[in-house]
């Protein structure tokens, strides 16, 4: 990575990082943190979606795995929120890279992936929801026990700068994945499998990587979120909500681009939050124009804006 | 028929059955080091399959395939480019969102892990096959001849040994194909072997030292193209039942009157 590579993820992390010195709401800062624990979900499925093409429809399996075993380690076993974080993330990229094994290696790819992947994700749901070490569907609170030690703090922006640094080390992340051969080999299995093949590209080798590694940044935004919200049951940790949160902020703000994911992130929450100042809380009027825009996306897609510009430029 | 050559590649018996379909069927020959060897036949003889097989792609369905005295029979294609055997595609295969650069980069990561390090041969191979003028075009951006250009580089850049090459003049016009054709000879005259399958013939006749004919899935002759393009089963397979004695024939009437000779030979064009 070169500084050129760098620039613009610090000059992102500094502007954003002074947000919480002139917005003090609580509201407010409450709103930032979630849509970042959604932007950095939405950077894990982008590793996988967007620079390897495969798209899944059940990164909750992730968010949520990572999001129960941080707080059952905490609750049950007494282990230090800290070193829960770190096992949250390892255990959902572990699940991550079983799930990637037996769907790739049986050659699942597309349609077929996806649908495997929302399977896997309904399953931790009802398991989550019946099982007794989860709490069943009464959930899991962890204990309100304020300090820094604890991963517990006073204000609201304390978390908003971890939750900050968390997405600025997954844009970090990315950038050099884009600039190492694992990027480069997982790119060239997304634009044509047989082709990566023939140079020498061992593609199963590389997807489960990729989803290893999609499964660990994603965990983090769901280990995040019980730490944040100290509250969770199944419909939350292994919802549909996250998966699809997690899919559509980098198909609209563009897939397989470093800033796409946090970019689709800040305009979708923002554009909800717009919404319902605006008219109101009409229930699904939200999702209404989730769709338009999903719609107006796919019609133009962001990667091809600069292509679209010099075309226009072109004819002029 | 060539001798075996037990040190490069050679393919015992190879059979190759989809369903009740025998694509290739008992086949042997071998690839002499440092040579271009090409595989001719007819559209549907199984040639790619053939190759699919010798790629890694498909496992034959019996015979084995050895390459340098190691069995590589159902080795994975992957494995293989690591081994020193990359192929091309008959249907282009381009990483159509990338740049030509990107494309070939792909390719010299095999043997690179440092990205610079890569980049820097990927401009050193499109430099060998005329393409450094397009390092930054996106490649579905390129014509027709472009893109096997690029096909050509994607696989010289995983540094092979052997290099097989599935049609990479067909759908070019005929300056084209003048163009590629030194291309083709520099990369065997750079120590890499060259094992083609061809149908334009002005090419093989001009390229390959040694020819294998397939037909109907079965290896019909093999030998220098002059050879092979005389040879009686090989115009049978091309042109048809009895064609050879019908040719025969008529350029033994021709030899009857002096004249004739300056003539070319009827069904020339077609062979």
């Amino acid at each position: 990575m070169t500084a050129r590579d760098v620039l613009p993820i610090a000059l992102f992390a500094a502007v954003a990082a002074v947000l919480p010195l002139f917005v003090t709401q609580n509201t407010w800062l409450n709103f930032a943190v979630f849509t970042l624990i959604i932007c950095l979900a939405a950077q894990g499925w982008n590793i996988l979606g967007g620079y390897g093409g495969q798209y899944s429809f059940g990164h909750a399996a992730f968010f949520g795995t990572a999001a129960y075993v941080t707080a059952i380690l905490q609750t049950r076993y007494g282990v230090n929120p800290y070193p829960a974080f770190v096992g949250g993330i390892a255990a959902a990229s572990m699940i991550g890279a079983v799930i990637g094994f037996l769907s790739f290696r049986s050659g699942l790819r597309g349609s077929y992936f996806a649908l495997v992947t929302l399977a896997f994700a309904e399953v931790f749901r009802v398991l989550a929801n019946a099982s007794e070490m989860t709490g069943g569907a009464a959930g899991i609170l962890i204990k309100l026990d304020v300090r820094p030690a604890n991963f517990q703090f006073d204000s609201r922006a304390s978390f908003y700068w971890i939750a900050l640094g968390l997405v600025t080390v997954a844009l970090l992340v990315t950038r050099a994945l884009e600039r190492s051969r694992l990027g480069a080999q997982l790119v060239a299995v997304r634009e044509n499998e047989s082709a990566a093949l023939a140079l020498g590209v061992d593609a199963l080798r590389v997807k489960l990587s990729a989803i290893a590694l999609s499964a660990a940044i994603t965990g983090a935004a769901g280990a995040l979120y019980a730490q944040y919200f100290l509250y969770l049951d199944a419909n939350i940790a292994y919802g549909t909500w996250i998966s699809v949160e997690a899919l559509l902020a980098p198909i609209i703000g563009g897939a397989g681009t470093v800033f796409g994911p946090v970019l689709g992130g800040v305009v979708l929450h923002g554009l909800s939050e717009f919404t319902k100042t605006l008219v109101g809380r009409i229930p699904g009027l939200d999702l209404v124009i989730f769709g338009v825009l999903l719609i107006l996306v796919v019609r133009f897609p962001p990667r091809e804006i600069p292509g679209l510009i010099r075309m226009w430029r072109g004819r002029r | 028929m060539i001798e075996p050559d037990p040190a490069f590649l050679s393919v015992h018996s190879v059979s190759k059955r989809f369903g009740g379909l025998l694509a290739v069927g008992d086949a042997s020959f071998t690839v002499k080091e440092g040579s271009i060897t090409g595989l001719i036949g007819p559209n549907g003889a199984g040639k790619t399959t053939l190759f699919a097989i010798v790629s890694g792609f498909e496992k034959p369905t019996t015979g084995r395939v050895l390459w340098r005295g190691e069995e590589i029979t159902g080795r994975p294609p992957h494995r293989l480019a690591q081994d020193g055997i990359a192929r091309t595609f008959q249907i282009v295969q381009p990483f159509a969102g990338l740049s030509v650069r990107e494309n070939i980069a792909v390719g010299a990561f095999l043997r690179h892990r440092r990205r610079a390090d890569a980049l820097a041969m990927a401009e050193q191979v499109a430099d060998r096959v005329g393409l450094a003028a397009e390092l930054d075009k996106p490649a579905a951006a390129l014509t027709v001849a472009g893109r096997k250009r690029v096909e050509l580089a994607k696989a010289l850049a995983t540094q092979p040994k052997l290099l097989l090459l599935d049609e990479v003049l067909a759908g070019l016009n005929p300056s084209e194909v003048r163009d590629i054709v030194p291309v083709v000879r520099a990369i065997r005259d750079s120590g890499i072997t060259v094992f083609m399958i061809e149908h334009v013939m002005q090419a093989v006749m001009n390229l390959c030292e040694a020819v294998h004919v397939l037909a109907q899935g079965r290896i019909i002759a093999g030998g220098t193209p002059a050879e092979v393009v005389r040879d009686p089963a090989v115009i049978e397979a091309y042109l048809g039942h009895g064609a050879a004695t019908r040719l025969q024939a008529s350029d033994d009437r021709r030899a009857g009157r002096p004249e004739g000779l300056n003539r070319p030979p009827e069904g020339s064009s077609h062979a």
